[in-house]
């Protein structure tokens, strides 16, 4: 596995280019932090609460729709705040791509990321196997346990929501969970943690199937397999498809719904294959079929996009 | 980032590890019991609370060197081993953790400097620039006295002293200014106290302080409260109280009021009316003794004069305002004489309708309480602090007492009671008994009679003339001379007169800050007067100094030195009497003077006021020893080497005890005894007690002066006619009542949990937390007409200023619609900043319970 | 890498597929074991964590609130947290120690209106409505206000005045001459917000905050207080009792349901032959 990824495409188009959407994307999670503590820190309120439901100038509501739902699940009917709230994030992930809340937003990320960039650095080869559906189970589990139990277990365990509570309101034993995920994605798999096991990243997932922004691979002509995006993708199995499905008919857009938007493979690619697109476009492009029809997945298999996708 | 991994782990591992733990959590292990081992060689010895008049006695528990323990003392016939929640904490106002250590001077450039920053200096560099800033005033004023009788003298330096100074503290003060400095410019913050109670005394009979005791909390059927918030200001005695309420059958308990406070909880009869109206409720009581004939005849013939008051006398307010020269009669205390019949004329206007319409009392609340005044089978006791006494008109308000109580001859017997509280631990005791007033000198004598001045330099060994015959600057003139520059060396002892007088912004800061003017502050803490200082000096307080105090009832405890005072911190006594050495009778005394007695030609004022074979008439061997053998330091007498306090103590005794006295019946037993008693209630005659003054069989002094006395008859010696005086004074108005603009009235007061200006009590954590902030007491109808709710900040202005705090609706004080109630124990809120510097102007007390103010939205 | 490969890989036999999801399913059936346990022991609040107003019962609240923090920065006194992970209280959820700081029992509850999922009861709209708890005078032998010193701290702060706690004066036989002021909570109006407790002054508090389980007794279900239903019913619940008369010796009354046998007292007439002063007596001239 190549230690660093993305070497020629630094090489060839500078270091801010080959870090433009992974610095994009630290901005976002650093800067949604930084709204969130400018209120305990400096005084400024601009957002208060935290990722499981918050409030924004006292005016947006945005509440967590999974955890909501196991709220519900539980027995409690939420405020209509709540509810308005839960319905704003499912809309505005299921347009730009479920987990784009993974990439873009979550503190674990943070983690993950940094267990990732370990791995390679100092050679670590995490060889442990677990499915990546494993996730669904455990998504199951989450919904079945305030079902069963009238308790929101879940929260108990939830990194996700510990790492982001902690950093606000204080992390307690909070950082010994996200050691755990750090040595677990580290020394036992490889993504472990975000790319098989996350209940959250999984349920974003699902509400992002058909999102209007994508990572596609409209350059795959020129790709020289290198592999430094399959070895900086935290979902390498939603590339192939895209890169290598030309023969098949598929691609060249990422249709995987575990693709997290995060737009590494558009960093490290020194041949400039991948690029983000608005699905939208497709049906601009002169694409006979309509966009709604089925999955995008299989839309865009048998319409493979010849030319360079804009954005 | 400098911190390692391993620091961060491990501070990661204390946080969690204290995390786990839960931090404070409550009932957690730290409650246990004491441990009986470590009560062992605690050394326990008796002292008076620090705080109220009421006296109460703890044994304060030392073990090396520290207060470790107190106690209510269980055989202290006041408290009998109870203590409020003040007193319970009293170890800890020792141990603030910011007690001044060092004396600490403005300099700039290593020179005084009113502008300078506060630096550390040695007590030899304080005095030195103290002294030499008052010589500098005194010579100002010994050219301005150069043409001038003894009667028309002034003086440029002046000191303010304090209910809560110890007996010696007093009287050495009132020695050092009124005969070494030659100033009467020596006032106590009893002027904010207990004033007008003095000039009531005075003008009713002659003679200052109760004639009765506490026993009469025992005795009476009725208790009538008016403006004594006793439940929460004089906590010990209200559990006595109350304990009478509930035991003696057919008790009932009337509470006048301008709001709700704690003591309504047991009010069978409670009041609440418009500020300033109690005169007229007064008034009217009297009204339907007479309308009712209910009156003693056979008393009112044989004990009492009717005299009537001036009127219209003004507001005690700077000469050139508005209601000053308004007023007939500005400042004129004369009295008229009168009669019976042309009383009875006078209080006949006071007619219930009117009086319940101008009171906004309902009319069988009034009549209730004057029922109860004139039933014959009923002993009546009545108290009041600061609802009358810090009153425009609070002579009028204790005469108006007094009045009722005459003419129903219910006096000075067991029950029957006009009894004014104290609000401070020697209110009575020191600045009442030793002439620390302007106008005052040792035992009731004043300075405006020749023969009582001639009497107390007699006394002190001092040429004839040295006393000033002018009565001096009283508090509140004080800081008005200040601003105008007139008064220019201040000594402000045992107080913090910055957070308690009136109008801070428009007097009492331009006073203390006027660049002609050299401030100097005694305190143990940095007060907010300490904070507008020049000078500041740390003082040794309560139990590091041997003391004494007297309470409200005439008793009068001493205790002795526990413990040391910290760092260089000395007792305000020791600090008067070593300032005093740094005057040589030349600086102070003009030549003609020094030559009437040349023996004291070159000595310096310590010498001639306090080495005087008098003062150090009592050999000190270095230590105090209690009759159990206990030993214990006393630093003035060790740094002056003999027994300052005893010899202090005798000589003042030589002002109230022995045949030569000018007037009687203020004796005091000898120093000794009251180091065994738990305080004796004076006159002390013949090692007796006396409870009840003015009554054969009580007073012993009944038959001195009267020796054709009937059995068990009472006889009013303060006045040489041996009547008491029923004094007519009409209702007037308040200085300020609200308006269209400052639409409220402002009454202050305390709280139980914090003394005055919180000074003390504001360091101990556990008071704080009780209550840590002042806030506005007001009704719900007014907050909710203001937009204000429960908790919410609000200014509140005045036409002199403005401060914020917390609305409170659900407190233990319920204001009437149209009034709000703010404590004024919060250095962060002085509340004096709102207040008005209007004064009755017999007694020049300030009305601290009546101006306008308006509460908005912060 | 493997894993990717095995699934993308182009045979997954059906043996293989079943024992695969057979795994899975037992590692978080697992994993859902150890959560449900761990759930069980992390819900349990201890006694000395309040939840803030309108909490819903604790086994409901644990299921509606979602741990967002938004009550906890609503409320103007600072006073709640939010519980982090290895704390004694469900992570994440809001509580406040009475002892540290007490609910400031704000008129609009704001920490209520905050709350997305009524895991804050938005039915609450009267804050002397909130049950937070219930504060006890637990220790009656520290409370220096039970010996008779006058403290009432407690009595003072307390938001709900004159009706969550009183004060009832007692006749303090030791000291003879004093009152004691004991103070008694009275659990119909005490909302639990533990003004009390933060200020008693005690090293530790006397007066403590419970969950009203834990502090509240019940009388036995078949007994009644008379005199509370004689109360409430405005009279007594039966034919009330018929007049009484007595032969007494002249000068004597007898007063029926009060004071019992009593000497008349005659106006102008001292009530007892004996001065209350016993001064009076010793310094009696001539007496003996």
């Amino acid at each position: 596995m190549n230690a660093f990824p993305g070497r020629t495409a630094r090489a060839e188009q500078g270091w801010f280019k080959a870090h433009k959407w992974l610095l994009l994307r630290r901005a976002s999670q650093l800067g949604i932090l930084v709204l969130f503590l400018a209120g305990p820190l400096a005084g400024i309120w601009i957002v208060t609460g935290n990722l499981s439901a918050s409030m924004t100038l006292e005016v947006l509501p945005l509440t967590d729709p999974l955890l909501l739902a196991q709220s519900m699940l539980s027995g409690a009917w939420p405020v209509m705040s709540g509810l308005i709230g839960a319905l704003i994030v499912l809309v505005f992930y299921a347009l730009v791509g479920g987990r784009v809340f993974c990439a873009w937003v979550c503190p674990v990320n943070l983690v993950t990321d940094l267990a990732a960039w370990l791995g390679r650095r100092l050679d670590i080869r995490a060889s442990g196997r677990i499915p990546r559906d494993a996730r669904y189970w455990l998504l199951g589990l989450v919904l079945l346990f305030p079902l069963a139990t009238g308790v929101i277990a879940w929260e108990y365990l939830n990194p996700v929501s510990i790492a982001h509570r902690g950093l606000i309101f204080g992390m307690g034993w909070g950082w010994t969970l996200l050691l755990a995920v750090l040595l677990y994605d580290l020394f036992v798999v490889r993504r472990g943690w975000c790319g098989h096991l996350c209940p959250v990243g999984a349920f974003y997932g699902l509400i992002g199937v058909k999102p209007a922004v994508r990572v596609a691979a409209a350059g795959r002509e020129r790709c020289d397999d290198c592999m430094d995006c399959f070895a900086i993708c935290p979902e390498p199995q939603v590339i192939k498809p895209a890169l290598k499905g030309a023969a098949q008919g598929i691609g060249p857009l990422i249709a995987d719904m575990h693709c997290t938007n995060c737009g590494r493979c558009i960093d490290v690619c020194g041949k400039n294959v991948f690029g983000f697109t608005l699905a939208y476009r497709r049906a601009g492009l002169g694409l006979s079929e309509p966009v709604g029809d089925g999955a995008s997945a299989v839309a865009a298999t048998r319409h493979p996009v010849s030319s360079q996708p804009g954005g | 980032m400098t911190m390692t991994r391993r620091e961060f782990i491990k501070s990661q591992a204390v946080l969690a590890a204290a995390a786990a733990a839960g931090v404070v959590l409550p009932g957690g292990a730290s409650a246990q019991a004491p441990d009986p081992a470590a009560d062992l060689g605690i050394r326990w010895d008796k002292a008076p609370c620090r705080f109220c008049g009421t006296g109460c006695s703890v044994l304060v528990g030392v073990k090396d060197g520290h207060v470790v323990a107190s106690q209510g003392d269980p055989d202290a016939p006041v408290n009998r081993g109870l203590n409020c929640i003040k007193g319970y904490f009293l170890p800890k106002i020792l141990y603030g953790q910011d007690r001044l250590t060092q004396p600490l001077l403005r300099k700039k450039d290593g020179q005084f400097h009113k502008d300078g920053e506060f630096e550390a200096v040695s007590w030899d560099e304080a005095f030195d620039v103290m002294a030499e800033q008052w010589k500098k005033s005194i010579r100002r004023s010994m050219a301005e006295n150069q043409d001038k009788t003894v009667d028309e003298m002034t003086s440029r330096v002046g000191m303010f002293g304090s209910g809560q100074w110890t007996v010696w503290e007093g009287y050495a003060a009132s020695k050092l200014l009124k005969a070494g400095l030659r100033s009467n410019n020596l006032d106590p913050n009893a002027r904010h106290c207990m004033a007008t109670a003095v000039v009531g005394f005075m003008r009713a009979f002659g003679i200052d302080e109760p004639m009765g005791c506490y026993d009469d909390l025992e005795h009476a059927d009725v208790f009538v409260l008016w403006g004594a918030n006793m439940a929460e200001m004089h906590p010990i005695l209200w559990s006595r109280l109350t304990d009478t309420r509930l035991s003696r059958p057919g008790c009932e308990v009337h509470v006048l009021s301008t709001y709700e406070h704690r003591c309504f909880e047991l009010a069978d009869n409670p009041i609440v009316f418009t500020p300033q109206t109690d005169l007229a409720i007064l008034n009217y009581i009297a009204n339907y003794i007479i309308e009712t004939k209910s009156y003693d005849q056979a008393f009112i013939d044989k004990h009492v004069q009717f005299e009537t008051a001036t009127t219209d006398i003004g507001y005690g307010l700077r000469p050139e305002h508005p209601l000053e020269k308004r007023a007939a009669n500005a400042g004129v205390d004369k009295k008229l004489p009168s009669s019976f019949e042309e009383f009875a004329k006078q209080v006949a206007p006071y007619t219930l309708e009117y009086t319940s319409e101008l009171s906004g009392v309902p009319q069988e609340n009034l009549l209730r309480l004057a029922r109860a005044y004139a039933d014959p089978n009923k002993k009546v006791s009545s108290f009041w602090t600061m609802g009358f006494n810090q009153h425009t008109r609070g002579v009028w308000a204790n005469n108006g007492c007094y009045n009722i109580h005459l003419l129903m001859g219910k006096i000075s017997e067991p029950g029957n009671s006009p009894f004014s509280l104290t609000g401070q631990p020697s209110a009575c005791g020191t600045a009442r008994e030793v002439g620390t007033f302007a106008h005052r000198l040792p035992a009731d004598l004043v300075v405006t009679k020749p023969e009582h001045r001639a009497f107390a330099e007699k006394i002190w060994k001092l040429p004839s003339g040295t006393v000033p015959g002018k009565v001096g600057y009283h508090a509140v003139l004080m800081h008005r001379m200040m601003k105008d520059g007139k008064l220019n060396c201040y000594w402000q002892m045992c107080n913090n007169n910055m957070q308690a007088a009136a109008n801070l912004n428009e007097e009492s800061y331009p006073g203390w800050r006027n660049p002609e003017v050299f401030v100097t502050v005694s305190d143990p803490y940095p007060t907010v007067s300490a904070q507008a200082a020049d000078l500041v000096l740390p003082t040794a307080m309560w139990v590091e100094k041997e003391g004494a105090y007297g309470n409200a009832e005439r008793r009068t405890q001493f205790w002795r030195e526990q413990v040391s005072g910290p760092g260089q911190s000395k007792s305000d006594l020791w600090q008067i009497m070593e300032f005093a050495k740094r005057f040589k009778v030349e600086e102070v005394w003009p030549p003609e003077l020094i030559e009437t007695m040349p023996k004291y030609a070159g000595k310096t004022l310590y010498q001639v006021l306090y080495t005087n074979g008098q003062v150090d008439r009592f050999p000190f061997d270095g230590k105090v020893v209690d009759d159990r053998g206990n030993e214990y330091d006393n630093h003035e007498s060790k740094d002056f080497g003999y027994y300052v306090q005893k010899g202090l103590f005798e000589e003042y005794r030589m002002f109230n005890t022995g045949p030569d006295i000018l007037k009687r019946g203020h004796e005091m037993a000898e120093f000794g005894a009251y180091h065994q008693a738990r305080g004796l209630r004076w006159p002390v005659i013949d090692g007796k007690e006396t409870l009840w003054r003015f009554r054969e069989g009580y007073d012993p002094h009944v038959r001195h002066y009267n020796p054709e006395v009937t059995k068990g008859d009472v006889y009013f010696y303060g006045n040489a006619n041996g009547r008491a005086n029923i004094i007519f004074a009409p209702y007037e108005p308040a200085a300020e009542s609200p308006d269209a603009e400052f639409d409220l009235w402002l009454c202050t007061g305390r709280v139980l949990e914090h003394w005055h200006s919180g000074s003390m009590t504001r360091r101990v954590p556990e008071l704080y937390r009780a209550v840590p902030d002042a806030v506005i007491y007001m009704s719900k109808e007014d907050a909710k007409e203001r937009r204000l709710r429960d908790g919410q900040v609000a200014v509140i202005s005045t036409r002199r200023g403005e401060i914020k705090a917390r609305v409170e609706t659900r407190g233990r004080n319920r204001p009437p619609n149209g009034l709000v109630f703010v404590p004024w124990f919060d250095a962060n809120r002085l509340v004096n900043k709102l207040t008005l510097d209007a004064t009755d102007p017999l007694s020049k007390e300030t009305d601290y319970k009546k101006c306008a103010c308006k509460v908005v939205r912060a | 890498m493997s894993t990717e490969r095995q699934k993308s890989g182009k045979t997954l036999d059906r043996r293989q597929f079943i024992a695969s999801v057979m795994k899975t399913a037992c590692g978080v059936g697992l994993l859902g074991l150890g959560l449900g346990l761990y759930s069980q022991g992390a819900t349990s609040l201890p006694a000395w964590a309040i939840r803030p107003p309108g909490a819903l019962p604790e086994d409901d609240f644990n299921g509606a609130c979602i741990r967002c923090g938004l009550c906890v920065r609503d409320c103007p006194f600072d006073m709640l947290h939010l519980a982090k992970l290895g704390e004694e209280v469900p992570t994440g959820t809001p509580y406040f120690i009475a002892r540290e700081a007490g609910c400031e029992m704000c008129e609009d509850i704001p920490c209520v209106s905050a709350c997305p999922t009524n895991a804050l009861d938005h039915a609450l709209t009267d804050i002397r409505e909130a049950d937070m708890g219930l504060a006890v005078l637990i220790d009656q032998e520290s409370c220096i206000a039970f010996q008779g010193l006058r403290c009432e701290v407690c009595f003072n702060v307390c938001p709900v005045r004159g009706e969550a706690i009183t004060l009832d004066m007692q006749h303090n036989a030791r000291s003879g001459k004093h009152a004691r002021f004991v103070p008694v909570v009275h659990s119909e109006h005490c909302t639990g917000c533990g003004k009390c407790e933060e200020a008693c002054i005690l090293d530790v508090a006397a007066i403590k905050v419970l969950p009203r389980h834990l502090a509240k007794g019940q009388l036995g279900a078949h007994y009644r207080l008379g005199w509370e239903q004689k109360r409430e019913a405005g009279g007594a619940l039966v034919t009330p009792d018929a007049e009484h008369r007595y032969n007494l010796p002249e000068g004597m009354e007898y007063e029926h349901g009060g004071r019992g046998l009593i000497p008349e007292v005659v106006p102008g007439q001292p009530a007892s032959p004996v001065p209350d002063n016993p001064l009076d007596v010793l310094n009696r001239k001539g007496a003996l």
